[in-house]
């Protein structure tokens, strides 16, 4: 129950390939996102055809239209799993190719022409939310379900150019990408004619070079084309007006890699993966202090509580639940009274947080919370693009007041200059959504961490590190 | 008058921070390795700017670091302004505009890393090495930085020595890393 996707063995021989092969395909219907996923060494591109692989693209490219896609995918309701979960049917929709109606003069889409123009899709692969790493399984794990995704997406908003735009971080995965994209072309699966039909794909593979802020969708654009990479007012929506200016669609590494398995296996097979109303399975992942940290795909909607005990093997020894960011740095924290909420888009925002990337990070009692969200907001500060006001201020200045607070040299006022500065940052008073995100886990924690603030300002010290100290001198003294 | 020592002083220190773009060919300056790969990715973009960041990266890799004279090649080479192309370079992690050692450590600092013990693996790295963040050692032979996650959550704490991974770090195995990597650059000093 508690075992790894990681832990397929290395294809050595012929023998060991086939064994593999079986065992991964008797989980092809129940987890078809990760069940080729083989750390170690991952399908090549005939291992990939062998397992399966490029018959979703195939499908997509001889029996259906653009359109036969869209209203697929749009009928198996796959929502985005970059962290915002938008119907990913509903974004591509947008693209002016796929509009059968003039749109309206006043509609935010419209932009005036409507010309069957070149669009272009973007993998997001620049997995940098802290807490997060459930696409490098995917990107090192099994390349090839990526490229054929892409071809997928590609089709369907005709687009005739296509990139992946993956974190610098991420050598393996980047090495692992470019060979299987010279493979795919190799194979006719890429370029001209692509077996045998009229349609082209040109993939090209961008590693970037180490800013959070190109993973939000404009920034990343701006960041391709070459600028600084800064967010971009919307609208125009990049489905309109994106890279140099085309139609553009951004989705992430996770939400592309569902599409090979809908298209294989049909939208009514997708939505019956789940046991409630969001579609499909998640990449899930545990991180922090717990026994067994890790990612694994499961049904949409599983408890946190399932998550974090059955999966990630509980608390670490000798530490007792705290509280847990459910899908990364910049989500709500939730605690032990939140065990029981189902992992899914709409269960865990009413419980006040964010489903996000799906990634626990988890606290323990031992270790103070002022001091993990003192690290959670410099995170934000450090990477805040420096565009608008309320972030670029903002966050050093909620910085320097938990430093104080964390070192026992803060005030009452302290605490409610802290409410007022996430007022002042939160959605509708920033250019994106950074600042914003790094209010989440601020807030949260002042509300289910009430009382950890005050003793640091009432004991003019952080009572975990006394706690701590005195723990030691005891044991010395044994 | 205006000349005094000050204003000598300051004049010492200005030719080497602020090249004049004309004192620079990027035709001379650039090795051909260099041009090509730049050219070649140019070939992929829809504009010459486009490339800013896969050129750095270039230059980066032939030369250790982006200089100002690297940085005005580069701007020439793809029609941009060096001003522009300094607001991309500033702008990322991983494009050094300073000097770094032979090795660059980025030790992850984000919270996964920060439960499960970077603090005292933090300070390892600086006893070993005798410097702080943004330091470098004395024989020029290690950088330390610190990096935002890393995506090694699940192996944390973590850090990148030069494109490798180190995962699951403990006061033991970065002494060992390090001891590697020291006798490594006695060993074989390209």
């Amino acid at each position: 129950m508690t075992e790894h996707i990681s832990d397929g063995a290395p294809i050595d021989n012929s023998q060991l390939e086939k064994k593999w092969l079986e065992q991964a395909l008797s989980q092809a219907l129940i987890k078809p996102l990760s069940h080729l996923v083989n750390l170690d060494q991952p399908l090549d591109f005939d291992g990939y055809v062998k397992a399966g692989g490029y018959m979703g693209a195939t499908k997509a490219l001889t029996e259906l239209t653009p359109k036969g896609v869209l209203d697929l995918v749009n009928d198996s309701g796959l929502k985005g799993r970059g962290g915002a979960g938008f119907p990913t049917g509903m974004k591509w929709s947008c693209v002016p190719a796929l509009q059968e109606k003039k749109l309206p003069d006043d509609s935010p889409f419209n932009i005036g022409s409507h010309n069957q123009e070149n669009s272009y899709l973007i993998c997001n692969a620049d997995e940098m939310e802290p807490g997060t790493f459930k696409d490098r399984y995917l990107l090192e794990g099994v390349p090839h379900q990526l490229i054929e995704a892409m071809i997928i997406a590609s089709y369907t908003i005709s687009a005739n150019k296509a990139y992946i735009f993956i974190r610098g971080e991420y050598f393996l995965a980047a090495e692992r990408l470019q060979k299987a994209i010279d493979q795919a072309y190799e194979n006719n699966w890429l370029g001209e004619n692509i077996q045998g039909t009229d349609y082209q794909l040109d993939l090209y593979l961008h590693t970037s070079a180490g800013r959070y802020i190109c993973g939000e969708e404009t920034a990343l654009i701006n960041a391709l084309e070459g600028k600084r990479a800064n967010p971009r007012a919307k609208p125009p929506f990049p489905q309109v007006s994106g890279l140099f200016g085309k139609p553009t669609v951004v989705n992430n590494v996770e939400t592309l890699s569902n599409l090979p398995h809908i298209l294989k296996h049909g939208s009514d097979w997708f939505k019956g993966l789940s046991p409630n109303s969001d579609p499909g399975t998640k990449l899930y992942a545990a991180c922090g202090q717990v026994k067994n940290p890790g990612v694994w795909e499961l049904p949409m909607g599983v408890t946190i509580r399932e998550l974090l005990y059955d999966y990630a093997g509980g608390m670490k020894d000798g530490v007792n639940l705290k509280g847990l960011l459910p899908g990364g740095a910049s989500t709500d924290f939730l605690t032990e009274e939140h065990l029981d909420t189902p992992m899914d888009f709409d269960s865990i925002g009413k419980a006040g947080s964010r489903l996000g990337t799906g990634g626990l990070i988890v606290l323990g009692d031992k270790h103070c919370p002022v001091a993990m969200v003192l690290n959670l907001l410099q995170f934000f500060a450090q990477e805040s693009c420096g565009w608008c006001t309320p972030c670029r201020d903002g966050t050093p200045w909620a910085v320097e007041i938990l430093t104080r607070i964390e070192q026992g040299k803060g005030s009452h006022e302290d605490l409610s200059q802290l409410n007022e500065l996430c007022d002042f940052m939160w959605l509708g008073k920033t250019h994106c959504a950074l600042a914003p995100g790094a209010v989440e886990p601020l807030k949260s924690a002042m509300r289910y961490f009430k009382e950890d603030f005050e003793q640091h300002i009432e004991q003019g010290c952080c009572p975990y590190e006394s706690k701590l100290s005195k723990q030691r001198v005891t044991n010395d003294g044994e | 008058m205006k000349n005094n020592n000050n204003d000598f002083s300051l004049n010492q220190r200005i030719p080497s921070i602020m090249v004049a773009d004309e004192e620079i060919d990027f035709r001379q300056y650039l090795s051909s390795t260099e041009l090509s790969a730049i050219e070649h990715e140019v070939s992929i973009m829809e504009s010459r700017e486009a490339a800013g960041i896969e050129a750095l990266k270039v230059v980066q890799q032939h030369r250790g670091w982006v200089s100002d004279d690297s940085l005005i090649a580069i701007a020439q080479c793809l029609n941009i302004s060096s001003a522009q192309l300094e607001g991309v370079a500033t702008f990322y992690n991983l494009i050094y505009r300073q000097k770094v050692g032979h090795y660059v450590i980025h030790l992850c600092d984000s919270i996964s890393c920060h439960l499960t013990g970077v603090d005292e693996i933090l300070n390892v790295i600086k006893r070993y090495l005798n410097i702080d963040y943004g330091q470098t050692t004395n024989d020029g032979q290690f950088t330390l930085l610190s990096n935002v996650c890393l995506g090694s959550c699940d192996k944390s704490p973590a850090m990148i020595i030069n494109g490798k991974h180190h995962q699951s770090l403990t006061a033991e195995s970065v002494i060992a890393i390090l001891n590697g990597l020291s006798q490594s650059v006695g060993e074989c000093d390209d």
